[in-house]
């Protein structure tokens, strides 16, 4: 298990080791097949709106193994947002529960930092100031806390803008910083809520390629939220595929194309194919229930 | 440029005129005195100290009971921002009670503390604490729930999540009404130092009234003019300055 959290070594000898990271460590992910990172048991969520009860998620069971890249794939407003949340921590379940190395979670906490969709950016922070957040939350000393978000700073290739506000960034950039922010208080676990979805074509290539560099420096479990297939087949391990209200899990696909990859490679091509019939039946089923509602 | 020509043409106009009709002398010297008098009482005023000793005592009294109420209001603000029972019950009454001008509060102040620094300060408080708590309101409300949720999400909860996230956040919100809170509590400061306090600028203005000195009282009168403009424009305008380079508000130059 250990093992997967200090893989910074072939980083390091780029970057300059920092002093917190074993630099004896082997350059590669280790998958820890024992025991699952995250696990998800009989998962339910229901919403009361205005007198209706909403099935939101429905008993999911899911597991994640350390060091894994999972991407979770469904129609909008199929519930995958919610159930980051649920694993963040910062909302709780119908019924079920969510363990982390076997404990379960109740309350948000550093070991699992979830990337929102907006980000989330605190705008009067500064770019450095803004990834060393969480460091200082838990109570880290400035020193240290300033080598560290000048590690991640590098790691993103955002030192140059470590002084800079949010709102000069681009979108991209801005996507790096909340990236950084997140590694910075070096979580097990990575949530990410589709991170790249506003972004155009080229930056999302980019960040594709450079999240798979860092997950592969790091060794991070990442679980990864977006309704773009190829997206899903392009960086997953594992995809699981959502139905739509109530959430549950369709189909799960193993992603067997050899990294580093390309969004344009046939396999992922074909990969995602396979996954976007599934996903259109889902996708169909959606609209049809939102022209029912509609006379 | 043009701008300061402006300015510097319209107030000569204005000394101009003033020195005019104060030589006509349609009126004795000591009720529309000429400019030159009150500057000369404004130069003697400083110079026996007893400006200097007025200033110190508004400026210390302002500077607790403005203290008090950001204090006071902010802590009001969240909790009626989060407690839907104080924002029903509490906040009704602090918006009617906006109506009610500050100085209405003296007498209670009195009878409660007596002719004492504890009721001008009760008055500073209740001139000026309704508009910081309102505007902490809205700030706490109105600001993006992503930032409480990232957080949170990081690790921040408690007194942590409030000094890191929310008061930063609701800062630019909060700011216009530490704004008027403070413009308010100038106000009601002068207000009430003219009706009894021993010492201060507003005791300083009803003692020109007392002794018939026109001039001391229209010095006093610029310079409780230039201390609420001199505040406004270095503590706030600077503080709001940065506010919006650093959001982004405006475009930073």
């Amino acid at each position: 298990m250990t093992a997967s959290f200090r893989p910074f070594a072939s980083m390091s000898d780029v970057l300059g080791a920092p002093a917190w990271v074993s630099a004896a460590a082997p350059a590669q992910r280790v998958v820890d097949e024992a025991i699952s990172k995250v696990c998800l048991q009989d998962i339910t969520l229901r919403y009361k709106t205005n007198g209706s009860e909403l099935l939101a998620l429905d008993r999911i069971n899911l597991q994640v193994k350390a060091g894994e890249f999972l991407c979770i794939v469904g129609p909008s407003g199929c519930g995958k947002s919610t159930l980051l949340h649920l694993i963040a921590g910062l909302q709780q379940p119908t019924s079920g529960t969510v363990l982390i190395d076997g404990q379960p979670v109740h309350a948000p906490g550093t070991d699992r930092i979830l990337i929102f969709q907006e980000l989330g950016l605190f705008p009067w922070l500064t770019v450095a100031q803004n990834v060393e957040f969480g460091v200082k939350m838990k109570g880290i000393p400035r020193a240290e806390r300033k080598l560290k978000a000048g590690y991640y700073l590098r790691l993103v290739q955002l030192s140059q803008f470590a002084e800079s506000c949010i709102h000069q960034l681009s979108g991209g950039m801005r996507q790096r910083v909340a990236l950084a922010r997140a590694l910075a208080t070096e979580p097990d676990v990575l949530l990410m809520d589709e991170p790249f979805a506003a972004l155009d074509a080229q930056t999302r290539d980019l960040l594709h390629d450079e999240l798979e560099r860092i997950w592969e420096e790091t060794g991070r479990t990442i679980i990864f939220v977006t309704h773009n297939v190829r997206e899903a087949a392009r960086l997953g391990d594992r995809v699981a595929l959502f139905t739509f209200r109530p959430g549950r899990i369709k189909r799960e696909i193993l992603v067997e194309v050899p990294r580093p990859r390309q969004m344009e490679d046939v396999n992922v091509t074909q990969c995602a194919k396979g996954i976007l019939d599934d996903l259109r039946e889902e996708i169909n089923k959606s609209l049809e229930q939102e022209y029912k509602l509609r006379p | 440029m043009k701008s300061v020509a402006r300015q510097t043409a319209f107030y000569a106009l204005i000394l101009g005129v003033w020195f005019l009709i104060a030589r006509l002398r349609i009126w004795p010297p000591y009720l529309f005195p000429p400019p030159q008098a009150v500057l000369q009482a404004l130069w003697a005023g400083f110079a026996d100290h007893s400006f200097w000793i007025a200033i110190a005592v508004s400026m210390k009294r302002i500077a607790i009971g403005y203290a008090l109420s950001v204090v006071i209001g902010i802590v009001l603000g969240l909790g009626m921002a989060t407690s839907k029972f104080l924002e029903q019950t509490l906040g009704g009454l602090m918006v009617s009670l906006q109506s009610l001008p500050s100085i209405c509060w003296l007498p209670m102040a009195v009878l409660w503390f007596g002719l004492s620094e504890k009721a001008i300060l009760f008055v500073v408080v209740m001139g000026s604490v309704l508009s910081v708590t309102i505007s902490m309101e809205t700030g706490r409300k109105q600001m993006p729930k992503i930032y409480a949720m990232a957080g949170r999400n990081l690790g921040a909860h408690g007194l942590k999540l409030f000094l890191f996230v929310l008061f930063p956040a609701s800062l630019p919100y909060l700011l216009t009404g530490l704004k008027q809170g403070w413009a308010f509590a100038w106000r009601s400061l002068i207000a009430g130092e003219m009706i009894f306090v021993s010492l201060g600028l507003g005791q300083l203005l009803m003692m020109g009234r007392d002794l018939n000195d026109m001039s001391q009282v229209i010095a006093v009168m610029i310079l409780i003019i230039a201390i609420g403009f001199l505040i406004d424009g270095l503590v706030f305008s600077s503080i709001e300055r940065r506010l919006q380079c650093k959001w982004g508000l405006t475009p930073a130059t």
